[in-house]
């Protein structure tokens, strides 16, 4: 039984109280003395030259205080916004990076370009005077398919013929062919994955501050890591040192990859600020997140898959297109290709595997990472092209996977990670019986009788997480190291301050850290506080994302607790006038080993602060410990998903009858908030395999713009999830034995969800629905599929 | 949005005073205007809000009609016992319109008003027959409705209650849009006391609601889905977005009714 508020237990979320009262301070709520307002001017052109921007009018508009434009920008000399990630294509080339202007100059690339910046008294003001500025602009025909974007003969970027980003590939090419070419059966499988708009609660919210007294800037912003934000902002744009520049992230109403990123609103607003001498704040608004956040996902694929008779994967091939949008954000190179690529052998023991990924520019808004990043692509590759091979050959869903399930470890997979530990069995077997998959064709037969056509999907996926061992992610082109920072404050009466860099935006980490916190120390959870978002708090961090805070962050706690630990048994050794080797700290005591004699933890902290009677001449008073973690390999969670629907084949429309999740996240600090995230994965996942579509139109104008078009899983739309997790795994290098858990819902369910879409369809001879598999898109597939049927 | 003046009257008369104002618009719900107004495509002086006006809400049955105020609230309708009595169909339209939020704001006057091409009452309101009543007559409801956010409704004209004959039996059968969850093909079914069967359709025609003649010949000979799988229905009437085809519309239309069909059976 885990202690009581320690690892193991479901404590109830402390940040809750205030969330659920509405006492959340966001970005948004804060408003700083002086404070102005901006409203960004955007594109409505995907692709145009800006011949001339007309400021007059509304820079002499009521309560304007300046408009800025492009001009502005290049005149002071600013950087572009930075891309923090470098990909080295096939030929040993760096990819083409082109500038990304804080500010348009020349041309524009997509609908939401930022053209200019008006900064007024009120945001009404700011509004109204944009409507005066009078931009000539000439219309070009835009770059929107990434298939043809190579041909197109137009260019978003001078400096990347043919819209090429990179052309780059990862595994053994010639292996591969020959594992093809003695293959039994050969399966293939050409798909889209769709993109989509991340959508947070809060939209973005910047306000940037320059303090003239002391040359001092501050950006307040809705980030998952403000560290990043602050070197990267810091560095490369406005050549501001770190210590004339505070980042702080206070409450962020979720963020899914989508605020990792350094947006020019940010850095506009910082450097802005100085020149006018007041504070900016700018807001979006939910259409302006439309088109100024980062999108996730939208690859092109074909892949291949080689068999031998018994249905073992003997090679793998894909070849993949990936949007880059117009420019290029801060992660997204690396989604494709070290996120994506590396992630193709799954659970499975496919000797060969090959893949190509082709980056794309095109007239569209930045794609970057969003839930899961890279790894959901990944994992609706393979489990969709296994169930299609089983499909072909005659074979069960689960009985092809056992054929070819890894089940030594360490393993090497043929595309550059080392899996430390799993049991693929594990949560297969327990996903199966949970879920009744024996009982599914009498469940079948159940449906059929009311007309309707019941599909059971299969998913097994495995991710890498706890990003990242940081000379590894040097080797493949990050621009920045991967671990975590974190200080304990031991105060002087024994409560504890912690300074974390994982930003909590959702995760829970107050919660969660003060239960590692407190099962290390022995002290209650209400004695621990974790602070976080604020640079000028925390000594580092590099944020929140790829499920990493506590397989990294709260290792670098769990450092820091032991090196508090290790100086309280100098202070507590001098006290009770022992060896320090024989003292001993369990349950909040520091015990001389084999007696009765104690100190409490505060009382050890009291005597660092009050050192009257202290080792003075061995060690300096006080007790506060900082830690750097950096992690020795990626984190492995994997899990086998199963999805349930009942396809209505009249109207096309897909139901969820059940979604069953088994994961194995290594050991788990506290399962209530496990499960919840592997619920909102799980909602992201069904959003995307169902409903989700980010559609542009052969301008370039984003089609679903709206909540009106585009459409968000809402609470009817869901089953009730039957999320389970096994006694897992523990990850063999990290601490506390952790591995992760916050995108494994988003990476599961699609493929699962499709494969069951897939199998309930099955009969009309169908074999493939691209995602979301709305009623439109299922009812034409059985549409088409009837008519090819009638024809032959 | 831009800045506007705000009326409030108390009654009908303050109300279409207020709207002879250059640049007035009423305001019923807000569940359209408000949106529009804050994408700034659309910039009234004054805003007449009409839900101060009680002799405006309200559910009542008179001999063979049912009457409801144009400014009673979706959510009014959907949990009225009078409605539930005369035309459950009504309140089960109106308990599927947006979510609970919506249907405490938004209200029949407005949704007949704004004639939006994948609003639930419209079809209602043609199937049925219904008579709609402003502050100056009656409309019948063939007459009101005019193509895609049009109606016959005068400036300054405000439609005070719709006036619903009560059939023998009724269905309204919803399919959502993906998205807006507005209607993206319905059909309301009623079988009227003349022995007739009348279908309107909403969110599927390129020029808003409809009622589909066709269909509803077939019916009134012979009440099943066979004399349904007989019926043309025409895809190019029918209107074209990313969640639907005219020719998965039509479909639909189809779907719809027999749905309605089995409903009533």
């Amino acid at each position: 039984m885990p202690k009581d508020g320690g690892i193991g237990a479901s404590v109830v979320r402390r940040e809750d109280t205030r969330f659920l009262k509405g006492k959340g301070r966001y970005t948004d709520d804060m408003n700083r003395p002086g404070q102005t307002y901006a409203y960004i001017l955007r594109s409505s052109l995907a692709h145009a030259t800006l011949n001339n921007i007309d400021t007059a009018a509304a820079s002499a508009a009521p309560g304007v205080i300046r408009v800025f434009t492009g001009a502005d920008i290049t005149a002071a000399e600013l950087g572009g916004v930075p891309c923090g990630w470098q990909i080295t294509d096939k030929h040993g080339e760096p990819m083409k990076e082109p500038a990304h202007p804080i500010l348009a100059v020349g041309k524009v690339r997509h609908v939401g370009d930022p053209i200019a910046v008006v900064v007024a008294e009120t945001y009404d003001e700011a509004r109204d005077a944009a409507e005066l500025i009078d931009i000539d602009m000439t219309d070009l025909a835009a770059v929107v398919d990434m298939r043809t974007a190579e041909t197109s003969g137009n260019q978003v970027h001078e400096e990347a013929p043919d819209n090429v980003c990179y052309d780059w590939e990862l595994g053994d090419k010639e292996g591969t062919d020959a594992a093809f070419a003695n293959a039994h059966h050969v399966t293939t499988l050409e798909f889209i994955n769709n993109r989509l708009v991340a959508n947070p609660m809060e939209p973005r919210c910047a306000i940037g501050e320059y303090d003239e007294n002391d040359d001092n800037y501050t950006l307040y912003t809705t980030s998952q890591n403000p560290h990043v934000i602050r070197l990267l902002m810091g560095a490369f744009v406005l050549s501001i040192p770190e210590h004339k520049l505070r980042v702080y992230a206070p409450d962020v109403g979720g963020g899914f990859g989508s605020k990792i990123y350094h947006y020019a609103e940010e850095a506009f607003v910082t450097w802005a600020s100085k020149e006018i001498r007041r504070p900016i704040k700018w807001t979006a608004d939910r259409s302006e997140a439309f088109i100024s956040d980062a999108h996730g996902r939208d690859h092109v694929t074909k892949a291949e898959l080689a068999l031998d008779a018994e249905g073992k994967f003997l090679g793998l091939r894909a070849d993949t297109y990936a949007n880059m949008g117009a420019y290029l954000s801060t992660f997204a190179p690396c989604v494709p290709t070290w996120l994506h690529a590396t992630l193709l052998a799954g659970q499975y023991t496919t000797p060969m595997v090959h893949a190509r990924v082709r980056a794309m520019f095109t007239n569209t808004v930045p794609v970057d990472a969003y839930r899961g990043a890279g790894r959901p692509e990944a994992t609706y590759l393979l489990e969709r092209i296994i169930n299609k091979a089983a499909q072909e050959m005659g074979l069960d869903q689960a009985e092809i996977r056992r054929r070819n399930f890894i089940r030594t470890f360490p393993y090497d997979t043929p595309v550059a990670l080392q899996y430390d530990t799993g049991d693929y069995d594990a949560t297969l077997n327990a996903v199966m019986e949970t879920a009744d998959y024996a009982g599914f064709e009498a469940r079948r037969a159940e449906s059929a009788s009311r007309g309707k056509l019941r599909g059971i999907g299969l998913s097994c996926y495995i991710e890498a997480c706890g990003i990242a061992p940081s000379a590894l992610v040097g080797a493949l082109g990050a621009r920045a190291g991967l671990y975590e920072a974190a200080t304990i404050r031991v105060n002087p009466t024994g409560s504890v301050s912690v300074m974390t860099g994982a930003h909590s935006h959702g995760q829970g980490h107050e919660t969660t850290f003060a239960q590692v916190v407190s099962d290390a120390l022995g002290i209650p959870a209400d004695q621990i506080d974790i602070i976080h978002g604020d640079t000028d708090k925390i000594p580092f961090g590099m944020g929140t994302y790829g499920s990493r805070s506590l397989a990294v962050g709260g290792s670098a706690i769990v450092k820091a607790v032991d090196k508090v630990v290790a100086k309280g048994k100098k202070i507590a050794a001098h006290l009770l006038e022992a060896a320090e080797s024989d003292i001993i700290f369990e349950d909040g005591q520091y015990k001389v080993a084999g007696t009765d004699k104690a100190k409490a933890f505060a009382e050890v902290s009291l005597a660092a602060y009050v050192p009257h009677n202290y080792p003075i001449d061995e060690i300096e008073p006080g007790l506060e410990e900082t830690a750097f973690y950096d992690p020795k390999n990626f984190t492995y969670p994997a899990g086998s998903y199963l999805c349930e629907v009942e396809v209505d084949p009249e109207t096309g429309k897909v139901e969820i009858v059940a979604m069953t999740a088994s994961d194995d996240f290594g050991n788990i600090v506290n399962p209530m908030i496990v499960e919840g995230q592997v619920h909102g994965g799980l909602a992201q996942g069904i959003g995307q395999a169902l409903l989700e579509n980010c559609a542009y139109d052969e301008h370039g104008q984003l089609v679903s713009g709206s909540f009106m078009d585009y459409a968000m899983p809402l609470a009817v739309d869901l089953p009730n999830f039957v999320v389970e997790t096994v006694e897992g795994t523990p990850c063999t290098h990290n601490p506390l034995g952790v591995k992760g858990c916050g995108e494994a819902g988003a990476i599961g369910s699609p493929p699962a969800l499709i494969n069951a879409v897939v199998d309930a369809i099955k009969g009309y001879g169908i074999d493939h629905i691209d995602m979301p598999a709305t009623p439109l898109n299922v009812w034409t597939a059985i549409q088409n599929a009837s008519a090819k049927q009638a024809a032959e | 949005m831009y800045a506007f003046d705000l009326a409030r009257p108390a009654d009908l008369a303050s109300a279409v005073t207020s709207l002879q104002t250059e640049g007035a618009q009423a305001l019923s719900g807000g569940q359209t205007l408000i949106p529009v107004l804050k994408q700034r495509l659309s910039q009234p002086s004054v805003l007449v809000d009409l839900s101060g006006i009680d002799s405006m809400k309200g559910i009542r049955r008179a001999g063979e009609f049912l009457i409801i105020g144009g400014g009673t609230t979706h959510g009014t309708v959907a949990g009225s016992a009078e409605v539930a009595s005369a035309i459950p169909a009504i309140a089960s339209l109106a308990s599927k319109i947006g979510d609970p939020q919506v249907r405490n704001r938004g209200t029949i006057g407005g949704s007949v008003a704004n004639n939006d091409p994948a609003a639930c009452y419209p079809s209602a309101v043609i199937a049925l027959g219904a008579t709609v009543e402003t502050n100056k007559r009656e409309i019948a409801a063939e007459d009101f409705f005019q193509g895609l956010y049009t109606t016959s409704l005068e400036e300054g004209e405000i439609v005070t209650a719709v006036k619903f004959p009560i059939p023998v039996a009724a269905t309204y059968q919803k399919f959502e849009q993906p998205a807006s969850r507005f209607s993206l093909t319905s059909v309301f079914l009623a079988k009227m006391g003349d022995g007739s069967v009348r279908v309107g359709v909403t969110g599927a025609g390129a020029d808003g609601v409809f009622r589909h003649a066709g269909l509803e010949a077939a019916l009134s000979a012979d009440f099943s889905a066979a004399a349904v799988d007989g019926v043309a229905v025409d895809a190019g009437m029918m209107s074209n977005d990313l969640h639907a085809t005219p020719e998965y519309r039509a479909h639909l239309v189809k779907v719809m009714t027999k749905r309605a069909i089995a409903a009533l059976s």
